[in-house]
């Protein structure tokens, strides 16, 4: 590495990024203005610095100039920092010689005074040739992966995302918080567009990871803690009792049989509540586990002590029922997490227009999903409230909760398409009169829009407009008895009243109500909506700001199966590049302690969040641990001596930088 | 620089993770926004040592914005409490230095408000315009005392 030598000398780029800056800024006078400056070698400005021709007139100026230091004046350092650090070493020069200026979004695109703008650029540029002179040449340090992953939430993008990573050879612990994996695919009676049946295509995937050597499953369990970083994260997960042993269980179901409740008799959740369930249940019949669960909220033994215990006695000899289990809590260390904690449908209660929940006969696009379905509570007959009336007309009403102000605002981007194919199954299963209402009719996807025109021309009326209300108030003899939707039909431009025997209601999708704490536990961010924040919306659609936590499914945005899919794989991807190179690189950055300064007076010991200041006793001083180290400077500011200092971040650093945008040389 | 059209000189003190995230947000989305402002771009708001603003406004800034992640959403945990402290703490202390309370501000701006960046910047602009250029003068009679803060 080429040092500095005592003479410094700077190489300053301007780029253009075709005319993104130049159209803006006068990146030729920025270039002049620095030429100028002291310690300035060579100032060019360039069309596209981040080409290859760009960055080689870089190498060649620090070859033939002799550069010592790099200013890049150009578009974020969240961009392309990495790059010109990346050239910046290839020609020798130490890559921490380099300082980025942010002249495109905080510069060329948001103003309009070409003056102005360039006289910023000067400014910045200015500052950034006084800090980089005293910049020193760093080392990044390397940490070692722990080669384990943590998939959170076991929905088809963690199941997808899990098999990818086991297949790979990698150990995963998949973690899911209802008593089975599944998520709301599992739910579904059919997919869009091709209408294959979502549980022949999700359970030969949910007993693949059972049974996969690589994957340790843990249902009806939730992440509680983590700490560490990336490479290197330990993680609690709190294990709540089923009160049945997993390993004992032989899913003989043989307990649930035997309850003392001959009928079901508790609503049952997976079947949104339409159908019963008994205190100890399987959630659905091909639920993995296979372990049924005993609810103790419902279960006699827990209320009353009191219970015959029938159960007990049909496990037998088994022994795998015990009322006397308690939740356990598992302690590992995982290198990589990948977040797949999917969404919660919109509550049609908050939307009363609607009258979910005031009319019986109004459902969720969910519950329609159950009762449609063989394995629903019905069977898959299709029939009101009442238990038998099979309804002859029906009203789908799309973007419930979603592309609405008073609700959410985003569009849910499934639901005209799952409306589509609602509207064709409830056809088929009752050949009733079926009307969809819709904003407009999205269908962006391979076969999306075929599928429309095949729903078209089955007789399926459509209806653009947004409704009103939804009410049982009867203006004439004929809607006497049926709910009434008023709807304005914005292509024949009237207001009309069209009665049905039962609603539909097409909720939208948004963020679990827990999404704050999750985000928090793993240290991500959310967008404004409360969907988890992706590192680049473009160019790192799985990553997060936290290194080594990766995103997909619903958690992130509201997205079909395909994308859902698509996404986890790309996850497990991600994460196996980290695994696979077998360490990570971390940014040298850290604080450390001038020790011939330190006082010992410890202020800054409990200024770090991750406890990486230790108090050397034998010589009263600070000492700072690299690895712990995260490089956020807090210590550094709070140092009353100035004895702690931040790589790259120095004290000195900042100060130039400061007095150059402001002081005109 | 005519009295009738001053332009404020603002340093803004932006941590990587939220707030200069938002800026780069606000530029990708073409938002626009008065230029007064130069970011210089720290890893947290928490290592914003309150020396680093009095020497801007020692050095001529008319005002100065620190820029952080919303609390319980810092990048580093709780950098962003440790700068609020110093933050109210340096608040009274620069009052009684004669500078006014609105030249110095802090914001919680996170990665996806680039729009709320830009009404920030609009605003941090009216408000220091309307106090007119800072005049602090730390050269002659008050240059002990900004030296010793800046020591």
């Amino acid at each position: 590495m080429r040092e500095s030598n005592g003479a410094v000398r700077v190489g300053v780029y301007v780029c253009h990024c075709g005319s993104n800056i130049g159209a803006i800024v006068d990146c030729k006078a920025v270039a002049e203005y620095a030429a100028g400056l002291l310690h300035v070698a060579v100032a060019r400005d360039y069309k596209y610095m981040c080409s290859d021709p760009g960055q080689e007139l870089i190498q060649k100026d620090i070859e033939e100039h002799k550069l010592n230091r790099i200013v890049v004046a150009s578009c974020s350092p969240h961009l392309h920092e990495n790059t010109f650090r990346v050239a910046t070493a290839k020609a020798g020069l130490n890559p921490y010689y380099l300082t980025m200026v942010n002249i495109r979004e905080h510069d060329s695109w948001v103003h309009t005074d070409r003056a102005a703008a360039t006289e910023k650029a000067k400014d910045l540029v200015r500052g950034a040739v006084r800090r980089v002179v005293l910049q020193r040449p760093l080392e990044k340090g390397r940490v070692p992966i722990d080669p384990k992953v943590l998939v959170v939430g076991g929905g088809i993008a963690g199941i997808h995302a899990a098999l990818t990573l086991a297949n790979a050879g990698k150990k995963v612990y998949l973690v899911e918080r209802e008593p089975t994996i599944g998520g709301h695919m599992a739910m579904f009676d059919k997919t869009f567009p091709t209408l294959d049946c979502a549980a022949c295509i999700l359970t030969p995937k949910m007993s693949t990871v059972k049974n996969h050597p690589n994957i340790t499953l843990w249902t009806y369990s939730e992440v509680e803690s983590v700490s560490g970083y990336v490479g290197n994260y330990d993680v609690k997960v709190r294990r709540r009792t089923r009160y049945i042993n997993e390993d004992l269980c032989s899913g003989c179901q043989e307990c649930i049989a035997a309850c003392v409740f001959k009928e079901p008799k508790f609503p049952d959740e997976f079947n949104q509540r339409l159908g019963k369930r008994k205190p100890i249940y399987l959630p659905f019949p091909q639920a993995v586990p296979q372990t049924p669960v005993i609810d103790p909220e419902t279960c006699i033994e827990f209320k009353t002590g009191k219970c015959k215990k029938t159960c007990l006695e049909a496990c037998a000899d088994r022994h795998a029922i015990d009322f006397k289990l308690t939740d356990t809590v598992e302690e590992i260390r995982v290198g990589t997490i990948i977040v797949c904690t999917g969404f919660q449908a919109y509550d049609a209660r908050r939307s009363p227009q609607f009258g979910y929940g005031i009319y019986p006969n109004v459902y969720t696009s969910l519950e329609i999903e159950r009762l449609v379905n063989a394995a629903g509570p019905t069977a898959g007959e299709v029939v009101l409230r009442d238990g038998k009336t099979v309804p002859r007309s029906i009203g789908i009403i799309h973007c419930v909760g979603s592309r609405d102000e008073n609700a959410n605002r985003w569009c849910s981007r499934v639901c005209c398409m799952y409306s589509l194919k609602l509207a064709h199954l409830l056809k088929e299963h009752t050949d009733a009169e079926i009307f969809n209402f819709y904003i407009d009719m999205r269908t962006p996807g391979k076969s999306f829009e075929e599928f429309y025109q095949r729903l078209l021309n089955e007789g399926v009326h459509f209806i653009r407009g947004k409704v009103a209300e939804v009410t049982d108030w009867a203006a004439d003899p004929s809607e006497e008895g049926k709910l009434v939707l008023r709807v304005e039909d914005t292509l024949l431009g009237v207001v009309r009243r069209i009665p049905v025997d039962m609603v539909v209601l097409s909720v939208g999708l948004e963020p679990h109500a827990d999404a704050q704490d999750v985000r928090r536990m793993f240290n991500m961010t959310c967008s404004n909506e409360g969907f988890f924040l992706e590192r680049h919306p473009k160019l790192a659609p799985v990553n997060t700001f936290t290194d080594g936590v990766f995103l997909a499914g619903c958690c992130q945005g509201p997205k079909d199966i395909p994308d859902t899919v698509a996404q986890a794989g790309a996850a497990a991807a991600e994460a196996m590049a980290l695994i696979d190179a077998g360490y990570v690189e971390q940014e040298p950055n850290v604080a450390y302690v001038i020790e011939e300064d330190c006082s010992g007076c410890k202020t800054c010991i409990p200024m770090c969040p991750y406890s990486a200041i230790t108090f050397r006793e034998q010589d009263k001083k600070a000492e700072v641990n690299a690895v712990l180290c995260k490089g956020c400077g807090t210590c550094v500011a709070a140092c009353p001596s100035g004895s702690i200092q931040q790589r790259l971040f120095e004290d000195d650093e900042l100060f130039e930088e400061l007095e150059g945008v402001l002081i005109h040389a | 620089m005519s009295e009738a059209k001053f332009e404020p000189r603002i340093v803004a003190f932006f941590c990587n993770w939220c707030t200069y995230l938002a800026a780069d947000l606000a530029g990708i989305s073409r938002m626009k926004y008065p230029p007064n402002a130069r970011v210089i771009r720290v890893m947290c708001s928490g290592r914003i040592d309150p020396q680093f603003i009095v020497k801007a406004f020692a050095n001529g800034a008319d005002g100065v914005l620190i820029g952080g992640c919303h609390p319980g959403d810092c990048h580093y945990q709780e950098g962003n409490y440790k700068c609020l402290r110093r933050f109210t703490l340096l608040k009274r202390v620069i009052q009684e230095m004669g500078i006014e309370d609105e030249r110095l501000r802090l914001e919680w701006i996170s990665a996806a408000e680039g729009d709320r960046l830009r009404t920030v910047m609009f605003d941090m602009v009216e408000k220091v315009r309307a106090l007119g250029p800072l005049n602090w003068k730390p050269a002659e009679e008050k240059a002990p005392v900004a030296e010793e803060v800046t020591a």
